[in-house]
């Protein structure tokens, strides 16, 4: 056989044998491990469950703090995370439930716990504020509002979910 | 791509005598089985070197889960093998891989020994051979502790009795070896760091050691 008539020589059909069978028998050694390792990409994001806090008929207009916990899983350590939230029921009558973490820089506010600022969340660290409703006081540190819980009611009881953030400033 | 890639770096750095000192290196008959298929054994030390090379990478990868604490190794370990994608193959790659490391290791002493070949002047390549052998067998002993299972902690028991057992200095090397005065949190933590950096960085060195030696001393003749 002449190489006129064939376009692989003997010698590239070899090596292309070999890199082939030898990068097959790598791939198949590290696709395991590779995979292993990037496992927490992979994951399906598991919804939280949703966690009974209070009865809805306690539920008023002026903002209550209560804490709850949430079953939390890291890997092979399983918790309780403590969480608070604000609950009331907002002009039109519809539940809210606020974070306390001041989205500046993460510190806890309080409601309604500085005199010169009547009927404000209130927070301790740089005198960031929030209306009633979570927004945000221009003016003051805070960039953005107070998050959100998720609420779900069911049979005259208030669930919480995860906090999300909400738009606006 | 890769051709461009590759002349851009040989250009600078002229590298291909490197790995065509390598590949052009030329495989005496006696030892190649494509001519005398009985000569098969004299891949026992290359498919050593192999299962080391799956050891140390199926190890990295499960030191991305395990943790070696007394409270949570077993959880880890646990976890990993049962909740993590693929984790069972990982670990069984390293679990099983152990075994035939020190399989291939005996065998690559044993066509060693019966063809003669750690005679004068390869004396030294196979002292440094049974130092590896050592460092594999020491590998193996702490690896075994780190699941923090029964089996682990009362293998290590026997394990570090026998080694209490050595004339006059036994009890300090067992205490050295335990860290404490149980089989506890101290020794765990201590197989850990000999298992993943002490004695992989001697297997190394000593590894480069076997290879240097064997390169330029040459395979022994045939029988």
């Amino acid at each position: 056989m002449s190489n006129k008539e064939h376009d692989v020589t003997r010698r590239q059909f070899l090596n292309y044998t070999l890199m082939g069978v030898g990068g097959f028998m790598a791939a198949g050694m590290l696709a395991p491990m590779v995979r292993f390792a990037i496992d927490p990409l992979l994951r399906e994001e598991k919804g939280g469950k949703m966690v009974d806090v209070m009865a809805v008929k306690d539920i008023t207009t002026e903002p209550v703090r209560k804490t709850f916990s949430v079953d939390r899983v890291d890997g092979w350590h399983k918790f309780k995370e403590e969480k608070i939230a604000y609950i009331f029921k907002d002009d039109n009558g519809k539940i809210i439930a606020l974070s306390p973490v001041c989205t500046h820089l993460g510190c806890t506010v309080a409601w309604n716990d500085d005199p010169a600022h009547p009927n404000q969340f209130h927070c301790p660290c740089h005198g960031g504020r929030y209306t009633k409703t979570g927004i945000n006081v221009p003016g003051t540190p805070p960039p953005e509002p107070l998050h959100v819980y998720e609420t779900k009611v069911k049979n005259g009881r208030l669930y919480l979910g995860e906090e999300k953030p909400r738009g606006g400033a | 791509m890769f051709q461009k890639l590759y002349d851009w770096i040989d250009e600078r750095l002229d590298i291909t005598p490197l790995w065509r000192d390598l590949a052009d290196h030329e495989v005496p008959e006696h030892v190649n089985p494509a001519y005398h298929f009985s000569a098969f054994v004299y891949c026992f030390g290359g498919l050593t070197f192999f299962t080391i090379v799956i050891q140390i990478l199926s190890g990295m990868f499960l030191t991305m889960y395990y943790v070696p604490d007394i409270n949570n190794a077993w959880d880890s370990v646990y976890y990993l093998q049962n909740d993590v994608a693929y984790g069972q193959i990982v670990r069984g790659m390293h679990h099983w891989g152990a075994s035939v490391t020190i399989v291939m290791v005996f065998l690559h002493a044993l066509r060693v020994f019966f063809t003669g070949a750690y005679k004068k002047p390869r004396e030294l390549n196979w002292i440094v051979g049974v130092l590896l052998f050592f460092v594999i067998l020491g590998l193996g002993f702490t690896g075994y502790l780190l699941p923090w299972d029964m089996k682990a902690l009362f293998a290590t028991k026997v394990g570090l009795q026998i080694a209490a057992s050595f004339p006059i200095i036994g009890d300090w090397i067992k205490l050295l070896l335990q860290g404490s005065d149980i089989v506890g949190a101290q020794t765990l933590a201590r197989f850990f760091a000999i298992h993943v950096f002490f004695l992989p960085a001697l297997l190394m060195g000593l590894m480069a050691a076997h290879f240097l030696m064997i390169r330029r001393q040459g395979i022994s003749g045939p029988l």
